[in-house]
């Protein structure tokens, strides 16, 4: 039996309020493990668009299916059981939350789908360590660097094993050489587990780590190589 | 747990602790709001059961097993000719009679004589009555026809003599033994009831009957018969109308005590709302991300109910345990009456109810619980992909706050105050208070801001506009950093403002009721007393220009209600008597006694100028005419003033226990009272208290205050924990603002204008809180003034403002939350803010 990619969406349209069009007619498949780049310019709606993937928001028009299941047909309860299954996150402010340690906030998407708590700051801990941090379990995030905090959101987004992880300029808080180690760990893990990953970026470099680049504009996605 | 909970235990329990480990003064300060009001709610309680246990105990021991019983209407008792007509009554299995004086100990305090048949009692008073070699009627071969049996609070012996007085004449009574089956904490002497009413001057005289029904008669037939032999002086009732005759005295007093208690609580509720509403500005983005991750919006509302209901199971817990070790306490110092004078001498145990103690706890969660909800709404409804880009605390400072459900909560506030009382308290009265509170608060962002707007349109020097837009701007966190402010300041000012008005009208009516120089009251002589040869040598005393002398004695006109005052007075000229009235006195006609009521007595008996009122007295019933309503705040329950010759024409008694003493000018007061003294015959003298007026009136007031010490103290608790939130959030928004400082000081602010700007908003929000508070405040003790005490008391009085108190008030809540800013924002401004403040203070 085939799987369901893990992101196809088709005919996709979303205007803001006063009636200008974002994009319209927009329409992307990610299959598994793949990793793509959607750059635009400022106000193009690359963060609207991750909203309206992860349910967060919704489409004028358009359909949009993550592992084969279409947005439309959930309620919000369904939307939100589908995020915490199969989706994960990386920020650009990486929202750790400031009073959990490293592990509970890694394990949150555990704790939220219900394992119990030893099990899940166990696994926290083997992901902390897939990057980096492993030992630094009990430490509160204000000890961290940018980058830690980075490594340690990574770790959340992918400790659930999610087939589809959005990032939302991952490295736009970073220096340069922490932003390309961050990224490349993202990538790194999300590959290794077979999740596909869509990037919304400013940055070329960023870019260029993808397997594509889409440029967003009025009439949707547009494969172009990244100069 | 299965994957579609809504809210993870694990999640609520790391949420909780991190948030607690992160900001463990601000949690405390909710907490312990929560447990200061659940702590004085439940002592409150706690000292009003185990007082009224006490008395229940007390009127149980004396009256035992009588299912009805037979009670004068006034202390001269009714014919104990009685007796043996209703002895002879097939409803009844026995009857048991009572003689009972209440008299003085040598150490001046009061002390129940009661006189009983030995036999008959034993049936229905087995507490007084049974016991192998103790107790009434053991021991009875000590050959004393007068001796007596005593409670253990009484001092004595077998083989000793007690000397008492009542009426102005010394009884010794032999000691036989004592009565170890009565409650200790009561006084009671009990003897053979023929040698009683010798001791006494009671002969031919009764005070009760104590009746057990026959088997197989209903207590209703049983009350048709008795009813049906009843004289005038006599009236059925039952040891249970008693009971609650002797909850009634306090009732009101305990009703407004506990209520004062729950505004402790309820400012701890806003303080919670503060306290969370703060917590979910701030935390916006964490939650967002939680529902981003797959926290559904229903496991987000849970979670932060969940917080508040911890901080309720916390503060109630730490205030059940507070409010027991306060009520024990309080218990062993005032008594059980909280120093209202209700049961004076009382000392009793401490009494708690399980489901008592379940109900004070469940009312602090459920307050934690009321003032989260505001905030776990708020949190549910925020979009999350909107709440993730922001910065956490800012609002739109375009949104216009609204009115309409300030102005929904004042018009339900104010009908309520129209409302009558239910099962006789002002129930609607408070709900009408809380409901005004809550429109005030609901009303603040509105105020806020129209109090504050017009000062950014000045020009002010940098600071002053920055601080002005800065309140404009976000009149919601003005409003929630000082709802709990407002609440506990509101308070005070309403309590102070209805204190203020009833010393003053107090003050008058004592300056009304006391127009003579030097008042006399002979203790325990409603019977006896001054006779009018005495009352002749007391008026003849050098220096006395005039007397009036008056008979005050208790009279039951219900069984349902404790006994009213009978006031037998001398009105100059035959008029009308000199009384602080409510309206003009009006003429009766020709050949009808006149009766001026006070006010208590108008509202509870439901009488008005005009109406006739059936009088008890002599053994039958006489008609008299209300002529005149007066103020009264000495008898709660009622009184009634006749004139003496009419009383005297009725009754045949021209005896007095009351004198008033107007002096020849010039006449040392000192120097005149101790003649008064001089002419009473020592026994009387022994229970006589002589005054000046002046001297009176002081103690008065000295009392009243001392009885409001206590309110006093509820409110001030009250007012602490609302500054101290006050504080607290003031400095968490402070502190949260630290990059807005950063800013300025990047754009040209100095240190020195920020914290001005930073003064001037304290100052701000403190003026608005004060102006509102008052505001509130004046509202809300016009609802006391008007609703809550005519309906608790039965009394009415003038309204005084007490500006000296409210602008004290006002100023003192400016400076403060002025200062408490000015505190923050030195921490938020210091050199290394970021690391060395940890969003706490």
């Amino acid at each position: 039996m085939i799987s369901p990619p893990p992101l196809r969406i088709r005919g996709l349209a979303k205007s803001v309020p006063g009636g200008r069009i974002l994009f319209e007619g927009l329409d992307l498949d990610l299959a598994a493990g793949e990793i793509a780049a959607v750059m635009g310019e400022s106000g193009a709606g690359k963060s609207t668009l991750l909203n309206l993937i992860a349910g967060l928001d919704t489409a004028d028009a358009g359909e949009i299916e993550i592992v084969g299941r279409a947005l439309s047909g959930l309620d919000e309860a369904g939307r939100t059981r589908l995020r915490r299954e199969h989706l994960g996150f990386v920020f650009q402010a990486f929202h750790i939350l400031p009073h959990l340690t490293l592990a509970q906030n890694t394990a949150l998407p555990l704790v939220l789908a219900g394992i119990s708590s030893g099990e899940a700051l166990s696994r926290a801990a083997e992901m902390l360590a897939a990057v980096g941090l492993g030992g630094r379990e009990s430490d509160l995030p204000s000890r961290l660097s940018g980058g830690e905090l980075q490594r340690t959101a990574i770790a959340r987004a992918l400790v659930h094993r999610p087939g589809l992880i959005l990032a939302d300029e991952p490295t736009g808080n970073l220096d340069p050489e922490t932003a390309e180690r961050s990224l490349g760990l993202l990538l790194q893990a999300a590959r290794t587990r077979g999740a596909a990953v869509l990037l919304v970026t400013h940055s070329a470099r960023a870019a260029e780590a993808a397997d594509r680049t889409l440029f967003l504009g009025r009439h949707g996605l547009e494969a172009r190589r990244a100069a | 747990m299965p994957p579609d909970a809504a809210l993870p235990r694990t999640l609520l329990s790391w949420m909780v602790r991190g948030e607690w480990r992160a900001h463990p003064v601000r949690t405390f300060v909710a907490v312990l709001a929560i447990a200061v009001g659940v702590a004085l709610g439940f002592a409150v309680h706690l000292v009003n059961r185990s007082a009224l246990a006490e008395f229940d105990t007390a009127v149980r021991s004396v009256t035992g097993a009588a299912d009805l019983r037979v009670e004068a209407v006034s202390v001269s008792g009714f014919d104990e000719t009685l007796y043996p007509r209703l002895a002879r009554l097939p409803a009844l299995s026995a009857v048991s009679p009572v003689v009972e004086v209440t008299a003085q100990t040598r150490d001046g305090r009061s002390l129940t004589v009661l006189g009983l048949d030995p036999l008959r009692a034993a049936r229905v008073t087995p507490a007084l009555a049974v016991g192998a070699g103790s107790g009434f009627g053991a021991g009875r071969e000590t050959g004393r026809e007068d001796a007596v049996w005593l409670s253990p609070a009484v001092m004595g012996g077998a083989g000793e003599v007690l000397e008492v007085r009542e009426g102005g004449r010394r009884v010794d009574l032999p000691v036989a033994g004592g009565l170890p089956s009565v409650e200790a904490g009561q006084r009671l002497a009990v003897g053979d009831i023929a040698a009683v009413q010798q001791a006494f001057g009671r002969i031919g005289r009764l005070n009760r009957l104590d009746l057990l029904v026959a088997a197989g008669v209903s207590r209703s037939e049983a009350e048709r018969a008795i009813a049906a032999i009843l004289p005038a002086d006599a009236r059925l009732s039952t040891p249970e109308a008693e009971s609650r005759r002797g909850g009634d005295l306090s009732r009101a007093y305990r009703v407004n005590l506990g209520m004062l208690a729950m505004v402790a609580l309820l400012t701890g509720g806003f303080l919670v709302f503060s306290a969370q509403s703060l917590s979910i500005a701030r935390r916006r983005p964490a939650f967002a991300l939680l529902q981003v991750l797959g926290l559904p919006r229903r496991g987000l509302f849970l979670q932060v109910l969940a917080e508040g209901a911890v901080l309720g199971v916390i503060g109630a817990v730490l205030g059940l345990a507070g409010g027991a070790a306060l009520a024990g306490a309080v218990l062993s110092l005032l008594g059980g009456d909280l120093g209202g004078g209700f049961f004076s001498g009382s000392r009793p145990a401490l009494d708690i109810s399980p489901g008592w103690t379940l109900i004070h706890g469940t009312l602090g969660l459920a307050v934690a619980l009321a003032g989260s909800l505001l905030p776990a709404l708020d949190a549910a409804r925020t979009p999350p992909a909107q709440a993730l880009k922001s910065a956490g605390e800012s609002g739109d400072p375009g949104r216009r706050p609204p009115l309409a459900p300030a102005l929904g909560l004042g018009a339900a506030g104010l009908a309520a105050a129209f409302a009558p009382p239910i099962a006789g308290l002002p129930l609607m009265g408070y709900a009408s208070i809380a409901l005004i509170l809550a429109a005030g608060v609901a009303a603040m962002p509105w105020l806020a801001r129209r109090m504050i707007s017009p000062l950014t349109r000045i020009a002010a020097p940098v600071p002053v506009r920055l601080a002005a837009a800065r309140l404009a701007g976000a009149p919601d966190q003005a409003a929630v950093a000082l709802c709990g402010l407002v609440a506990s300041a509101s308070l005070m000012a309403a309590m102070g403002l209805m204190v203020a008005s009833f010393r003053g009208s107090v003050d008058d009516w004592l300056g009304a009721i006391l127009p003579a120089d030097v008042y006399m009251r002979v203790a325990n002589a409603e019977m006896a007393g001054l006779d009018p040869t005495l009352q002749a040598a007391l008026a003849a005393v050098p220096r006395v220009d005039g007397i009036e002398s008056r008979r005050t004695l208790t009279l039951s006109l219900s069984a349902e209600r404790p006994p009213v005052a009978l006031l037998a007075i001398s009105p100059a000229a035959g008029g009308a008597p000199d009384l602080p009235w409510r309206a003009p006195p009006r003429a009766v006609d020709e050949g009808e006694v006149p009766a001026w009521i006070s006010e208590p007595l108008s509202r509870l008996y439901r009488l008005s100028p005009g109406d006739t009122l059936d009088l008890p007295l002599a053994g039958r019933t006489v008609k008299v005419r209300v002529a005149g309503v007066w103020r009264d705040y000495g008898r709660q329950f009622g009184a009634v003033a006749l004139r003496r010759s009419d009383y005297l024409r009725i009754t045949g008694d021209a005896g007095a226990n009351e004198a008033g003493f107007t002096l020849a000018a010039g006449a040392d007061p000192t120097d005149v009272l101790q003649r008064i003294r001089q002419a009473l015959p020592p026994d009387l003298a022994a229970q006589t208290e002589v005054a000046p007026s002046a001297e009176i009136r002081r103690v008065a007031l000295r009392i009243f205050d001392r009885s409001f010490a206590v309110t006093y103290a509820l409110e001030a608790v009250a007012i602490l924990v609302g500054v101290a939130g006050v504080a607290a959030t003031v400095s968490a928004q402070t502190l949260a603002r630290r990059r807005e400082f950063g800013m300025l000081r990047h754009v040209g602010a100095g240190r020195g204008q920020i914290l001005a700007m930073l003064a001037l908003e304290g100052a701000l929000l403190g003026a608005v809180g004060a102006v509102a508070g008052l505001a509130l405040g004046a509202a809300m003790g016009q609802v006391l003034i008007q609703v809550v005490n005519p309906q608790s008391f039965n009394w009415t009085m003038d309204t005084r403002w007490p500006l000296g108190l409210l602008g004290g008030l006002a100023l003192a809540l400016t400076l403060a939350s002025s200062l408490t800013a000015l505190l923050a924002g030195r921490s938020a401004l210091s050199a290394d803010a970021v690391r060395a403040v940890r969003e706490d203070w």
